[in-house]
């Protein structure tokens, strides 16, 4: 799960990071207003959770609380990479002498928390870690004994002569490395750490993500989830117990398990097709999760035809099939009435004979073989 | 033959009295697993399935000789399982749960680093050796004995796979599920170690996905260690980055993870890897040379 910046800072605040201050504006009168109560040069920053925020245009100086007023108007409602934008953050500006990056990941390859920090700040850090690694300082933290104070120490004369900034900078990397742990982080970065021309140390930009796994014992955190900032599709699939990722092609596709539904997208592609959607529905032949794939895929204007891909294991084919048959039914006696859209289904597996018997009274397309399927299933989106 | 599991593998269901646990108690008694026991605290007495309940592990294992135990435990209390496991003495113990933080997960890998025990999962469908036993959820019957190992981080895709490789005649000598998370107990590289000590393991399928660099470093190991013939297969190639697909570890992340960079490692390894997944058949008769 993302949060927003002006979350992640908040947190930051709550740690004992400096922060330069900020609010949150979703009307421009009420942007106009914090720039008028700070005084000075204000920052209006879109808050979405997408990265190059700054490049889109989603981010601006504003020198007066008028134009606070008209850069929010320009933001608010601007979409970037497919987000609209509903919130700004209004953070007074601060004076740059110097920008570090620090950050620290859950490193699959070490199984560790990893620091990462550089020098090199206000950058992505993506692009310096492939163009420049030799500017990137990493040190993996043992997690049963947290970041110690040396470790912490050594990194920050990696970023700064000074010790006054040095010993700023140890201090802000210990409580973010306590961030990251209690938050369940998977990533917790501040970029840039800008240094002002007086010597101090502040986060001026910041970005948490947390691990899903964890929201269970993050309830504070479960409660920022900004259902807004995310697609709203996404959204319904994960009220319904449903993982589903959104993509640009035209074939629908419903399939139990995450790699076979990776699978099934791929062999769509090579048979020349565009997949719609990552969909996995899990292990249950259950009407209602059938029912939510299919509102999900048919909301989506683009979709032309659905292809169901399943095998049955522990589940069977004939509980799928009148999975199917019900989730058909209830589609149709509901308000947009009966699925005009061509679906093909392949099943495969446990009493596969019987659940295509099921689907063939209703006179539903099924198949054993998943490429025949995937065929199928394009060449009818194509008559659509 | 066969790795990990075989005919002196005694069982001990950690969870066995949960919905899953016990369902999958009666499948894996159905196939012939030995299961001795089961675990659930507060629950001692019982039986489920015939199969006598302890209140904890060490008195499964005590009463029952048990080697092996399986997790069905639900997240919040998963973790504690596997250091039970652990504690006892177990040599392998396979955790089928999914959800488990992944920061915790950093502690097990820790402290079961360098020692004798061996976890396999979490968040995965666990391992069967082919008429043999079956320790986890895979349906059974897909299965059948012979010489080829699968070793793979999805459930499903699996499944496909081996009922290609069984209707095509082809049998297994085991099938390990390494699981879909960003942290695993044991991963491709370990999995294929031992498939490469195994004689009647003749080739292997790799079945990976998107996210880490694991199968660059198994495609490494291949290239130089192995003599067993691999054949792979990468799920993903048309994911989009930063998105999660279904497995906590499937996600492309700082472009890294992307199935166009697993594939050209296998390749420059020498393993050749099926644009579909029906074609992993095809693969591994070539890499066999027809002596199934």
């Amino acid at each position: 799960m993302n949060i927003h910046e002006y979350q992640a800072k908040e947190t930051f605040v709550r740690y004992g990071i400096l922060v330069p201050r900020g609010a949150v504006a979703s009307t421009p009168e009420r942007a106009r207003e914090i720039a008028a109560e700070y005084g000075t040069t204000v920052v209006v920053k879109a808050q979405v959770h997408v990265g190059g925020r700054g490049k889109a245009g989603g981010v601006k100086l504003a020198s007066t609380p008028d134009e606070a007023f008209e850069k929010a108007r320009n933001i608010l409602g601007m979409d970037i990479k497919g987000l609209t934008v509903r919130q700004t953050l209004i953070a007074e500006a601060v004076d740059i002498a110097h920008e570090a990056y620090v950050g620290i990941i859950l490193d699959r390859a070490s199984k560790r928390p990893v620091f990462m920090v550089s020098a090199a700040g206000g950058i992505d850090i993506e692009e310096v870690a492939r163009e420049t690694p030799e500017k990137i300082h990493k040190l993996a933290v043992d997690p049963f004994l947290g970041l110690q104070p040396y470790q912490a120490r050594a990194l920050a004369y990696r970023l700064y002569d000074h010790a006054d900034q040095a010993n700023q900078a140890a201090k802000i990397l210990s409580q973010l490395y306590r961030v990251f742990v209690e938050s369940d982080a998977s990533l917790a970065e501040i970029n840039p750490l800008v240094t002002t021309p007086d010597g101090k140390v502040w986060a001026v930009d910041g970005k948490i993500n947390i691990d899903d796994n964890a929201l269970y014992r993050q309830s504070a955190i479960a409660a920022m989830r900004d259902l807004d900032a995310e697609a709203s599709a996404e959204v319904t699939a994960r009220e319904a117990g449903l993982s589903f990722v959104k993509l640009e092609g035209d074939i629908g596709c419903v399939v139990n398990g995450a790699g076979l539904a990776m699978a099934t997208m791929d062999l769509v592609k090579y048979y020349g097709g565009q997949p719609a959607n990552f969909l996995d529905i899990g292990g249950s032949s259950n009407p209602d999760k059938v029912v939510a794939a299919m509102n999900i895929i048919t909301s989506d204007p683009k979709v032309k035809a659905i292809l169901f891909n399943i095998f049955g294991g522990i589940t069977r084919c004939d509980d799928v099939a009148n999975g199917i048959v019900t989730a058909l039914k209830r589609i149709a006696e509901g308000s947009n009435g009966p699925l005009t859209l061509p679906i093909v289904i392949r099943l495969t597996g446990t009493n596969e004979a019987e659940g295509r018997r099921i689907l063939n009274e209703v006179n539903l397309v099924a198949t054993d073989d998943m490429s025949d399927a995937v065929q199928r299933v394009i060449a009818l989106s194509r008559q659509n | 033959m066969s790795i990990l599991v075989n005919e002196n593998t005694r069982v001990v269901v950690q969870g066995i009295t949960g919905r899953d646990g016990s369902f999958h108690t009666r499948q894996m008694l159905e196939y012939g697993t030995k299961i001795v026991g089961g675990v659930t605290p507060g629950k001692g007495g019982q039986q489920v399935e015939g199969v006598p309940v302890f209140n904890t592990l060490r008195d499964a294992v005590d009463a029952t000789g048990a080697n092996t135990s399986i997790i069905y435990v639900p997240p919040p209390f998963a973790v504690d399982a596997i250091y039970e496991a652990a504690d006892a003495g177990m040599a392998l113990f396979i955790c089928i749960t999914e959800g488990i933080p992944t920061l915790d997960m950093t502690k097990v890998y820790a402290s079961i680093k360098g020692s004798a025990s061996r976890l396999v999962g979490p968040n995965c469908p666990g391992v069967i050796t082919p008429g043999v036993a079956k320790v986890g959820i895979m349906p059974g019957h897909i299965h059948r004995p012979g010489h080829v190992g699968v070793v793979s981080r999805s459930g499903t895709l699996t499944y496909e796979i081996v009922h290609q490789l069984s209707s095509a005649g082809i049998g297994q000598s085991s099938c390990i599920g390494i699981g879909g998370d960003p942290i695993i107990g044991t991963n491709f590289l370990d999995a294929l170690a031992l498939f490469e000590q195994d004689p009647e393991t003749h080739a292997v399928v790799m079945i990976g996905e998107i996210g880490g660099t694991d199968e660059e470093k198994a495609a490494e190991f291949v290239k130089s260690q192995m003599k067993t013939p691999v054949v792979g297969f990468i799920a993903g190639r048309t994911a989009p980055p930063g998105k999660r697909m279904g497995h906590a570890g499937a996600i492309i992340s700082g472009g890294t993870g992307t199935a166009t960079e697993k594939i050209e490692a296998l390749n420059d390894a020498g393993i050749p890897v099926a644009d579909r997944s029906a074609d992993v058949v095809g693969l591994i008769r070539r890499a066999i040379g027809g002596t199934q």
